[in-house]
């Protein structure tokens, strides 16, 4: 979902580069509560393995390719904060060495994926949680949910983007639905992704998983417990 | 797993999908550039300023095989990915309280 140079005007894409700046600031404050000796390495890896992943699109039908955001895994696994400090880095690389995204652009594209997907996924995935049973094996539920949400939103996201700055006279409700119906089966591709690769990361090393506190303190609360009437 | 462990497998992992299934990815546009061609604003795009550097468009320039060209050049992208994000997050991070050096009010 990399927007290239071009399609939005000048003045959107300032603005978004304004709303961009301003979220890796706050995200550069925030991560600070989320990252330790323990879990800066987590930061870098997350960062390289979404970078690898976009590299891998799958195809969706109809001659139509889509790859993972990675906005809600990053979130799950590092925290909402370390999260858009991920993406904005991944996308930085990508803009400056590969071409891939624009230059001019960068701000849309930090503003849709550190910000929107980012921030869609880890609201819809601690909502789940509030659903679901604190349990550590519902944790790549709650993330693939949070998966298949981030990916249309952030799709709705662009077209809003486009609505006001679009350099195209294109009916908007052609675009929208065209927008919503791919990115829809795109995320769930994302979905599929997420909860596996969260399963996986929670099978080696829960504590790794940000997403995972909560079940995991339960957790051991109940091991104590044990241990006291035994 | 210790944690060592754990994050080299991750980034062989992550060097596995840049630098290897990356070639078997599918080509065709993705929801957005389909989306924009369908509708008629795909024109509207122009080649970034990045686009005459030495690996635009996740090949290495003058490398002859197309599965060589893409695989360095992503795994090229997870090594610097990597060391930037991993940089960051290390400058930022949270010191253990003894060792911050840093005065009580400088603290968040």
């Amino acid at each position: 979902m990399h927007v290239p140079d071009g399609f939005l005007d000048a003045p959107t894409s300032v603005l978004t580069g304004v709303v961009a700046a301003a979220g890796v600031a706050v995200a550069l404050r925030g991560a600070r509560r989320e990252l330790d000796d323990r879990t800066a390495p987590m930061a870098g890896l997350v960062a390289a393995f979404v970078f690898a992943a976009q590299m891998v699109n799958f195809p969706v039908g109809a001659g139509t390719s889509g790859h993972l955001l990675g906005g809600a895994l990053a979130a799950v696994l590092v925290g909402p904060f370390t999260a858009a400090l991920c993406l904005a880095v991944v996308l930085l690389v990508q803009g400056l060495l590969f071409a891939d995204g624009g230059i001019t652009a960068l701000g849309t594209n930090v503003m849709l994926f550190s910000i929107v997907a980012v921030g869609t996924g880890w609201l819809v995935f601690r909502a789940s949680q509030t659903v679901l049973p604190t349990r550590l094996s519902l944790v790549p539920v709650a993330a693939a949910v949070a998966a298949l949400v981030s990916v249309p939103v952030t799709a709705l996201a662009f077209v809003g983007l486009f609505s006001v700055g679009g350099q195209a006279p294109v009916p908007l409700g052609a675009v929208v639905t065209a927008m919503l119906g791919w990115h829809v089966l795109i995320g769930v591709g994302e979905a599929l992704i997420t909860g596996v690769v969260v399963s996986s990361v929670i099978a080696a090393r829960p504590d790794l998983v940000r997403g995972a506190r909560c079940a995991l303190s339960t957790k051991q609360l109940v091991v104590r417990g044990g241990e006291v009437t035994a | 797993m210790r944690t060592r462990t754990f994050i080299v497998a991750g980034l062989v992992a992550a060097l596995v999908l840049a630098g290897v299934a990356s070639f078997y990815a599918s080509s065709h546009p993705d929801g957005l550039e389909y989306v924009a061609e369908k509708t008629g604003f795909l024109d509207r795009s122009y080649d970034s300023s990045a686009a005459d550097g030495p690996m635009a468009g996740y090949a290495v320039k003058g490398v002859d095989s197309p599965r060589l060209a893409g695989g360095l050049a992503g795994v090229v992208g997870v090594l610097v990915t990597l060391g930037l994000a991993g940089g960051i997050a290390y400058a930022v991070r949270r010191r253990q309280p003894d060792d911050t050096g840093q005065p009580a009010s400088e603290r968040v």
